[in-house]
């Protein structure tokens, strides 16, 4: 997943194919995409545990860390948010934890996303990138304890 | 505009409500949650803001003129109230803020002083969260069973068990009288004449069936009734409780404080007559006496023309939605209130509500607050259409034109 762009790259690119479309039905088409794109997460995966809290339809995500780098997988019954939870993880995966927690993700506002969804849906939004942030910085303190350790 | 195939002119009746002329996404707002909470005629919004600007005062209190003309006004919406849901008294409505706190008044007042450990409480399997929690809280507090008459896959309820679970044990039977997730109308007058020959009172929540039904407490018999002002084009925070005066005068009160009392010393208080005994506290003024514009246009329109168009549309809809590939209806009760309720294969509700609202429809998706009864049949929630008289057979074509498309696009 690491393509060596930084976060505020790929969010600048999503801005940016965004921009093309005029109208939101094209939008939601482009993120119904992504959605069907993302590959499918393991049924084993698919626990209470690993559920998303603050979402409306039912959300897993799972994250690993290896080399110094978090990455994520993820899966929804929605389509929608599944197209969401892709973009995020294309923006997010593949970077450090400090990286990730620094994460602005203004490409959200910038691409209308939050306006648009309603309220509760946007807080699922919201709460999916706080869980991320929680998986990054929970690597980040496990790495500290690691090293303090030796 | 208009629908000719009965006595409504939704032309003239839109006219009347303002929020149906903005645009939602670009595009005209079609409304179609009402099961959720209507929208509120000119007259409504008027008797809000007329009430601040010329008669605010506290009511019951005063002797000056504005707390007269307040009390008039506020006083009034019980009489139309009564008439509303032909109570044989005045003194036997009382307003609430809804829903919710009328069922939560019945439970902590009657309930905790008639409910005891052993009893029984009869509820049914497709009730409103509204109408589960009190009762389970309230069975937990004494020992008492909470029993529940199942939904068979049409979404009727399970009469035959509804009269196996009545015995000399129960002592309320609390029911939906429509379903709001369904739309299914309940037999209420069978449950009430069989609890009551058992020897139990019954409850019926009637958020549901006082937009869409006639709605008789003397016929019908039962000992309480409940619904909110917000389900009837009226506004919000405003409910009645309809209590047989018998019960209501025996009931120990709800809360405690101003209006409630008749004369009180630190060593006793006794307490004020019905209905003021179970309204404590400053009412919602305002939004009491702004409800009797809602009840005054359902008045001039008519009950049963209401009904009449409701059912059009249901049955024009229903028709539509059938003949999407994949899409089931759930709920399929021979009688049924404009409800429609439905799963589409393979598509989850919340994508069906995001798309359908960029293109300006409101539906409501999810559990409706009911999630027993979505395991009952085997979903996490459907996407469900509700119609008020305002609607129009052109939005229920909006309506599946807006699910084809996004069906389109989502498969
Ligand atoms: C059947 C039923 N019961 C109870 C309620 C609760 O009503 P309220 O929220 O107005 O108290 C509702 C509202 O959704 C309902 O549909």
């Amino acid at each position: 997943m690491s393509t060596g762009k930084t976060i505020q790259e790929t969010e600048q690119e999503i801005v940016e194919a965004f921009s093309l479309f005029d109208s939101w039905d094209d939008k939601y088409e482009y993120i119904i995409d992504l959605g069907k794109r993302l590959p499918v997460l393991d049924a084993v995966h698919k626990t209470d545990a690993n559920k998303v809290r603050g979402c409306q339809s039912a959300v897993w995500l799972v994250a690993s860390y290896e080399d110094g780098l978090v990455h994520f997988k993820a899966d929804s019954d929605a389509m929608i948010v599944k197209g969401l939870v892709s973009m995020l993880i294309t923006v997010l995966s593949g970077h450090t934890p400090d990286e990730i927690l620094g994460a602005k993700l203004g490409f959200m506002e910038e691409i209308g996303m939050m306006k648009h969804l309603a309220q509760t849906r946007s807080n699922g939004l919201l709460a999916m990138v706080k869980q991320m942030k929680h998986f990054a910085l929970a690597f980040k303190m496990k790495n500290q304890l690691n090293h303090d350790g030796n | 505009m208009s629908t000719n195939a009965n006595n409504i002119n939704t032309g003239i009746i839109r006219s009347q409500f303002p929020i149906l002329q903005r645009m939602v996404k670009d595009k005209p707002l079609v409304y179609l949650d009402n099961a959720a909470t209507t929208q509120k005629p000119q007259a409504v919004i008027d008797a809000l803001v007329s009430y601040y600007t010329t008669c605010n005062a506290n009511i019951h209190r005063g002797i000056h003129t504005l707390a007269e003309e307040a009390t008039a006004a506020f006083e009034a919406t019980r009489d139309a109230a009564q008439v509303f849901i032909n109570a044989p008294s005045r003194e036997e409505v009382i307003f609430t803020k809804g829903t919710t706190e009328g069922i939560n008044l019945v439970a902590a007042t009657w309930g905790r002083k008639e409910i005891s450990a052993g009893d029984e409480i009869i509820i049914s399997a497709m009730e409103h969260h509204s109408n589960i929690v009190p009762w389970q809280v309230l069975c937990e507090e004494k020992g008492a069973q909470l029993k529940v008459i199942p939904v068979n896959e049409i979404g009727e309820l399970d009469m035959e068990v509804f009269h196996q679970l009545l015995s000399e044990k129960t002592k309320l039977v609390a029911v939906v009288h429509v379903s709001n997730a369904l739309g299914t109308i309940n037999p209420v007058k069978e449950i009430i004449t069989a609890a009551h020959a058992a020897g139990a009172k019954v409850l019926i929540d009637g958020a549901q069936s006082a937009p869409h039904l006639d709605i008789d407490v003397q016929a019908l018999d039962c000992d309480f009734f409940v619904c909110s002002a917000h389900k009837l084009y009226g506004p919000t925070g405003v409910g009645v409780l309809y209590g047989k005066k018998a019960i209501l005068e025996a009931m120990p009160v709800f809360q405690g404080g101003g209006e409630m009392i008749s004369e009180v010393t630190f060593e006793k208080t006794t307490y004020n007559e019905l209905p003021y005994k179970y309204e404590a506290g400053t009412p919602n003024i305002a939004d009491v006496i702004a409800f009797k514009a809602a009840l005054d246009f359902i008045a001039v329109t008519g009950k049963q023309n209401i009904a009449q168009h409701e059912q059009v549309l249901l049955e024009a809809a229903t028709r539509q939605l059938e003949e999407i590939d994949g899409l089931h209806i759930i709920g399929r009760a021979k009688n049924k209130a404009s409800v429609i309720s439905f799963v589409i294969d393979g598509v989850h509700p919340q994508d069906i509500g995001i798309l359908l609202d960029n293109q300006g429809i409101a539906l409501r998706t999810g559990h409706h607050c009911t999630q027993p009864l979505m395991a009952c049949f085997g979903i996490p929630g459907t996407s469900r259409a509700s119609f008020a008289v305002y609607n129009t057979l052109e939005e229920t074509e909006k309506l599946t034109a807006g699910l084809r498309k996004a069906i389109k696009m989502l498969l």
